[in-house]
């Protein structure tokens, strides 16, 4: 018995060292390549350090007082809070429509799941340099050689100040708009079927069903799709290097994205504190909204 | 009554066509100018005149476009391999063990979800360059060796094996490592492949720090190459366009083998709760 208890604790122990064997790498790599970093951003946030002089001077809240007076700043957060605002609801608004009838559809429906996810995990500069051709001025443009041929009068997409930013964004819900139909699709097959009967038997209709049970108990899923959402949207950035002209974000940086900002700011600029600061607010404003994620998920249960 | 619905149905369908249409119109547009040729690029009809792969052969003859596309296998293979190997090791050690600081590694591998790549691209731009790194296929992957969401993937598929299993590996005497590797592993293949196939195409569309960390040409991968190359070609729209096919075409084959699991693996990570 005492023999038994001694060897169940020593085998206990030997998984106890190798459960630590197994995680010595990985411990080290998450310490040094995303918390380490991560410091290391507020720190160089706090200097003027520009890559070619070798030591950081430190400046103190120098770079975020810039930031404040900086109105190419603004403009790009203003343009990042576009692209959320008109782009997102669109997207998981046409994702749900999507979901709602493909779910509906007797057959064929793996087909139009397919062809609606396929973009979204198609390489994003392809995407935009597709669609940079097909927003040409005609003659080279599809759209606009499509509208002229229907009679209607060309547009500048991409080199109107006002309609760009929408261009990309067509552009962007095209692609993500798949991600957006999985997930509701997940969600809508998690409803059970229980709850439509009784409803049913009640005398609900389509309309009914859809705004008292669907909506109400997708709202789990709904939230996920705000937050993830968000995230991705703040982060827009390939789309705008490759959709504009030398990647500027033009015209007139009217669609110029946070993130392409920071990306010019470190990597052509060498302004490394001034971006890491700018990266230290985009940490931020996801750090909120990811709390108020946890927030509502936790009032829900 | 029953044609009502039938005919409700089919509106639905007509719907679904359409929308549907307008996903696959920029797909069937790339491939299609992909065949042409001179004037014909600009030509309104999705048929070429003249289908020809001239493009395609002066693509991989005439520019550095194979190199890229080497380039991106290797990095999409290596770092891949590393996720499968560090993510579920660790999700295994997390879910099948009792030790101290489980939480705290738990919640730390967890929150690291949670810091956007923006911000570590600046220090781990300044390490590549400290380790003299820039340039070199390690550079393009070290940051992408091991994974939150994989462990936390892999974590909850372990969690779901009994632990019986393990012990009768226990009394045969194999170590834990074997333990992991030879009863572990092989109950946990479905999960294993969706993280392969995600981890893979996360790696052959990445952009950003392939394109920070990469300055000689022909240390660029695809998405880098294609972006560059077409900076340079813009006049000649089929050339972009077939440049694009060629980075699009290995995700579709993907696609289509391993649809399912590619959608099922999503929802999974969608409906986490």
């Amino acid at each position: 018995m005492i023999q038994e208890s001694a060897s169940r604790r020593s085998l206990e122990r030997t998984k106890r060292i190798w459960a630590y064997l197994f995680l010595i790498v990985p411990v080290i790599f998450y310490v040094s390549i995303r918390f380490y970093p991560t410091l290391q951003a507020f720190f160089l946030s706090l200097t003027n350090w520009d890559i070619v002089s070798k030591d950081k001077e430190f400046i103190g809240l120098t770079n975020y007082r810039n930031l404040f007076k900086d109105e190419v700043f603004w403009k790009t957060l203003g343009n990042t809070g576009k692209y959320v605002i008109y782009g997102l609801p669109t997207s998981l608004l046409l994702g749900f429509i999507i979901a709602y009838n493909i779910d509906r559809v007797k057959r064929g429906s793996e087909i139009f799941k397919a062809v609606y996810f396929i973009p979204y995990i198609t390489s994003m500069v392809a995407i935009a340099w597709v669609w940079r051709w097909l927003y040409q001025p005609a003659p080279i443009g599809v759209f606009n050689k499509i509208l002229i041929a229907v009679g209607l009068p060309q547009q500048k997409f991409l080199f109107s100040q006002t309609q760009a930013i929408f261009s990309i964004l067509a552009t962007t819900i095209w692609a993500d708009v798949g991600f957006q139909m999985i997930i509701f699709l997940a969600g809508i097959k998690q409803i059970s079927r229980q709850y439509y009967e009784a409803a049913e038997i009640d005398g609900a209709n389509n309309r009914n069903l859809l705004f008292r049970i669907t909506l109400p108990l997708l709202k789990p899923t709904i939230v996920f799709l705000i937050v993830t959402g968000t995230i991705r949207y703040l982060r827009i950035f390939t789309q705008v290097l490759n959709m504009t002209y030398q990647g500027e974000g033009g015209p007139l940086n009217s669609t110029k994205p946070l993130v392409l900002y920071i990306y010019r700011s470190a990597f052509q600029q060498f302004d490394m504190g001034y971006a890491a600061a700018m990266t230290v607010i985009l940490f931020l404003i996801i750090l909120a909204i990811t709390l108020v994620q946890l927030r509502v998920m936790r009032s829900e249960d | 009554m029953k044609t009502k619905i039938s005919s409700f149905i089919q509106i639905r369908v007509i719907l679904l066509a359409v929308i549907g249409i307008f996903m696959l119109f920029p797909f069937v547009w790339m491939l299609a100018t992909s065949f042409k040729q001179g004037a014909d690029v600009y030509n309104l009809s999705i048929f070429p005149q003249n289908p020809s792969l001239a493009n395609y052969k002066r693509l991989l003859s005439r520019s550095i476009f194979p190199w890229w596309f080497m380039n991106s296998i290797i990095v999409g293979f290596s770092v891949t391999a590393s996720v499968l190997f560090f993510d579920s090791l660790v999700g295994f050690a997390l879910s099948k063990y009792n030790f101290r600081g489980k939480k705290v590694v738990f919640l730390m591998i967890l929150s690291t979800m949670m810091i956007p790549t923006e911000m570590l691209v600046i220090p781990w731009y300044l390490m590549a360059n400290n380790l003299h790194w820039v340039d070199t296929y390690w550079g393009v992957m070290f940051p992408g060796m091991m994974s939150g969401f994989g462990t936390f993937l892999m974590r909850q598929f372990f969690m779901g094996i009994p632990d019986d299993l393990l012990d009768a590996g226990r009394i045969d005497g194999l170590n834990e490592f074997r333990i992991w590797w030879k009863i572990g592993m092989p109950l946990v293949r479905p999960a294993l492949s969706a993280l392969a196939i995600f981890s893979f195409i996360g790696n052959w569309n990445a952009f950003m720090w392939p394109l920070i960390v990469s300055n000689k040409v022909k240390m660029f991968t695809l998405p880098v190459g294609l972006s560059f190359f077409n900076g340079e070609f813009q006049s000649q729209w089929e050339m972009v366009m077939t440049g694009a096919s060629v980075a699009t075409i290995p995700v579709f084959i993907i696609f289509l083998l391993f649809q399912r699991q590619i959608i099922q693996g999503i929802a999974l990570t969608g409906v986490k709760g």
